[in-house]
């Protein structure tokens, strides 16, 4: 058997069909992703939709740099991601890794700033709550604002971590020289979650901290 | 099994760049009053492009076969059925909320 | 002389022996059986729990348990049966026993997957247990808000936690079914020679998919509202509760066409083996069961019609819940016409099949009318509702799982059943739903209620009809359960058809061995070619690979 037949699982008949299954199977997976935070869009949109003064002013209480910044660094680790899996297609395991870890760094500052964030916010008190406290008849709407904010990207930072994790994991496989031009899978389906996860903040940026700016 | 990469680092590059591109856009634009709910078209429109630049070349979706498209439409296509769904309920109904009520008074502890 | 011996031949079963090659296996008929277990022990949990509700309905006053008690009973019920038997049952068990041998494969595309999902089901499974232990839930299984997020006092966190964990074990289960029918047909099993069966899974495996991943997220928002405050479906705080009920009805009403899609492939089987006739028209069965799923994901209003939605979506959800009884309706004619001029037999699992039919068909009507608007605003939460969902779930899903059972079980065992003891089952089965369920129409007609402990005394004779005829059931259930387990060691020994069908399943020995086939299938007929002999059909090539 060749070196890449090493590879192949004994229900497969040859690696085209082994990658292709893993690969169709990966953007299942991904569509079960999009129902799953399309739920949190679903109640964003409806309140968004009935209290759109509230959403708004409660939106300005975000900082909209940070925002905008880890925007920038997650759109960044996506690009480093991306190079990741080329120098896994061209077998040059070196950059490969050098390209897991930039996105893995990326990803730390990132979570590094949200919870930067979410600190100021729970200091200002805009965490909902018994401690929440907002100026204002709209106060009560502007909470199930904030209920939303934490959820979403709440949700979105595990995933965050979750990635980083495969991310860890793929280095050290990496490193152990597993991968190659003619297997590198698990680069390509880890690079197509995160990926999808920088798409999930390409929406929530605009839809939270975007839409009262110019109120 | 390809041994060759399926998208250039150049058109990743490019990508990129317009990624950062449509990001400045989308923040500027938010600061400015387009007026009549535009704002809400420009935003989504700028996010549904960036998200379209990731998909296709990122994910290579630019080049997979009809299955990957399949089921990638059949994801956003499901999430329009239940926003669509919901909405055509929502608008149709006030909320439950006092636009003006006074904080003075909760009468129900949380 | 000595007695004749099962032939020692090398199979799935007797490959491996210990706890650790079960535990750890990655054969998908291995974990078949794993969940064939689990799902069985939760089905008479379930029982157990519906039985009490049964014994306090014998009486008109709530003189067996407290209404808190009795609110928790229904719900433990509802969460066991709907997430634990229902959902899981017919995929989980005969979906992964044969949709790898259906479509010659060795396995499904990701085994270890596989396995996973049943261990999530098993985690899933043990925190909705130990919340039952604790002191159970009052919330219903449809924890509507804000009673579940805010008010209950039981223990609802652990409940949706347990519940969150085993959506995850069908979402793995439709993801590898999906990717495995897609990838890896044996040569020649093109679309339209795949038994109805895999369509029906298939079709189910789309609804796992883009429907639990929504449940899940409610669950999680509800658990959060619970335990952080988070307010989105809070009142108070202007959050809409119809807003969770939307989320919540998006998935469950799918559901219900996870629990009975299946049942319909099984039957398509079963009719069409019994017949010894091809399903007739195929294709439209096959498009009908991606019908079923795709409107079924356009209908979930209908479930609130009198909850505060407006009227504008309720009209919209009627007509298309009145659209979704198509594709059902246009599978029943199918079947009766494979019947018309068939070679019919009436062995338990046909009797199963045909009790499916007839109680589907009485079900499926019947929410026609719960579909109209003008007739559910006096008949939504009484016993008519619960009439109409127990006809399709248990009349229709349970049926169809028995029936299954009972077809697949010599391939799945080795063994025969005891075929007289099996009609005398499912006649009993039939006899006992028959008389516990109808009577609810009529109760939910005249005005009782669902969900109460307490009725007024013109409706006992009704009640205690319903009982009665519980207890019937439960010992056409028993039965199985008895004289199957009876067969493994005293059963006769099954030949490779025993029945004489035409799916690639039969064509290797019973039981298989761990890669289902020596040799590679090739196929060049479709389904059900019952006038044909199985050499015309398939053929078999040397394994370029093992």
């Amino acid at each position: 058997m060749s070196k890449a037949e090493t590879f192949r699982a004994h229900h497969f008949n040859d690696l085209e069909q082994q990658h292709s299954a893993a690969w169709i199977g990966m953007w299942v997976f991904l569509a079960t992703e999009v129902m799953f935070f399309g739920g949190m869009f679903a109640c964003y949109t409806v309140y968004r939709y009935w209290y759109a003064q509230a959403f708004g002013s409660a939106s300005n209480h975000l900082d909209v740099w940070l925002g905008a910044i880890n925007t920038v660094v997650l759109i960044g680790s996506s690009f480093t991601m991306a190079l990741a899996v080329y120098n896994a297609e061209t077998g040059r395991s070196k950059p490969l890794i050098y390209f897991l870890l930039l996105t893995i760094v990326l990803g730390l500052a990132f979570l590094g700033i949200k919870f930067f964030e979410y600190y100021t916010k729970f200091a200002e008190h805009l965490v909902p709550g018994s401690s929440f406290q907002y100026e204002g008849p709209l106060a009560r709407q502007a909470e199930i604002f904030f209920s939303l904010y934490f959820a979403m990207t709440g949700m979105h930072a595990v995933h965050m971590i979750i990635g980083i994790g495969l991310l860890a994991a793929l280095v050290l496989k990496a490193r152990r020289g597993r991968f190659s031009a003619l297997y590198h899978t698990p680069v390509e389906l880890t690079g197509l979650y995160w990926h999808f996860v920088d798409i999930v903040w390409i929406f929530l940026f605009p839809l939270l901290y975007l839409l009262g700016r110019h109120l | 099994m390809k041994s060759e990469p399926v998208v250039s680092i150049r058109i990743y590059a490019l990508v990129f760049f317009t990624l950062l591109v449509l990001t400045a856009l989308t923040t500027a634009i938010a600061f400015v009053d387009l007026g009549g709910g535009w704002n809400n078209v420009a935003a989504l429109t700028i996010a549904v492009g960036k998200a379209l630049l990731v998909i296709l070349y990122f994910m290579h979706v630019r080049y997979s076969d009809k299955l990957t498209w399949v089921y990638l439409g059949a994801g956003f296509f499901w999430l329009l059925i239940m926003l669509g769904g919901i909405m055509e309920d929502i608008r149709k109904r006030p909320s439950l909320s006092p636009e003006t009520a006074s904080t003075a008074t909760q009468s129900h502890t949380r | 002389m000595s007695l004749p011996e099962i032939e020692h031949r090398e199979h799935y079963l007797n490959i491996n022996y210990g706890i650790r090659s079960w535990l750890l296996t990655t054969d998908h008929k291995r974990i078949a059986w794993l969940y064939l277990l689990s799902v069985t022990f939760f089905f008479f949990i379930g029982g157990l729990f519906a039985t009490f509700v049964r014994l306090e309905l014998m009486t008109p006053q709530g003189d067996l348990v407290q209404a808190e008690t009795y609110n928790k009973l229904f719900t433990m019920h509802g969460v066991t049966m709907v997430f634990f038997f229902l959902i899981p049952g017919i995929p989980a068990v005969l979906g992964n026993f044969l949709v790898p041998m259906m479509i010659g494969a060795r396995d499904l595309a990701f085994p270890r997957l596989n396995l996973a999902s049943w261990y999530i089901f098993i985690l899933g499974g043990a925190f909705t247990l130990t919340a039952a232990a604790a002191g159970g839930v009052d919330t219903g299984w449809t924890f509507y808000t804000p009673y579940s997020s805010i008010y209950s006092n039981t223990h609802v966190a652990l409940t949706v936690v347990g519940v969150f964990i085993t959506g995850f074990s069908s979402i793995l289960t439709g993801l590898n079914f999906i990717v495995t029918i897609h990838k890896m047909r044996a040569p020649g099993m093109t679309w339209f020679r795949l038994p109805l069966f895999i369509w029906a899974h298939y079709a189910t495996s789309i609804i796992f998919i883009l429907g639990t991943p929504v449940i899940a997220i409610t669950l999680v928002l509800v658990g959060l509202e619970r335990i952080f405050r988070l307010g989105i479906f809070d009142p108070a705080l202007g959050g809409d509760p119809v807003l969770f009920q939307h989320l919540f009805w998006f998935y469950s009403h799918p559901a219900v066409y996870i629990m009975v899609l299946p049942a319909m492939g099984v039957v398509s089987e079963l009719i069409a083996c019994f017949s010894r006739k091809r399903i007739f028209g195929y294709t439209v069965v096959a498009f009908a069961s991606l019908a079923i799923a795709v409107i079924g994901f356009l209908v979930w209003g209908h479930h609130m019609f009198v909850s505060g939605q407006s009227v504008h979506a309720g009209m919209i959800f009627s007509l298309l819940s009145f659209l979704v009884a198509i594709p059902s309706a246009i599978k029943v004619f199918n079947w009766t016409a494979t019947l018309y001029k068939g070679s019919v037999s009436y062995d338990a699992p046909m009797l199963y099949a045909l009790g499916f039919i007839g109680l589907f068909t009485i079900g499926g009507l019947t929410g026609l009318f719960l579909a109209t608007l003008g007739i559910d605003v006096h008949v939504h939460d009484t016993y008519f509702v619960v009439a109409h969902f127990h006809y399709i779930m248990v009349g229709g899903s349970v049926m169809g799982y028995l029936g299954g059972i009972h077809f697949w079980w010599p391939k799945m065992t080795g063994r025969t059943y005891p075929e007289s003891w099996a009609r005398l089952a499912a006649l009993t089965i039939f006899i006992g739903f028959h008389l516990t369920f109808f009577p609810q129409f009529v109760l939910g007609y005249i005005g009782m209620p669902r969900r109460y402990h307490v009725y007024p005394p013109e409706f006992q004779v009704l009640n205690v009809m319903s009982t009665a005829g519980a207890s019937i059931l439960a010992v056409g259930y028993l039965l199985p359960l008895v004289y199957l387990i009876w067969s493994l060691r005293y059963g006769t020994v099954a030949g490779a058809n025993p029945w004489g069908a035409r799916g690639l399943e039969w064509q290797t020995p019973s039981p298989p061995p761990t890669e289902n086939f020596d040799r590679t299938p090739v196929v060049t007929e479709g389904a059900y070619a019952y006038e044909k002999d199985p050499e015309e059909i398939y053929t078999f090539r040397k394994p370029a690979h093992v």
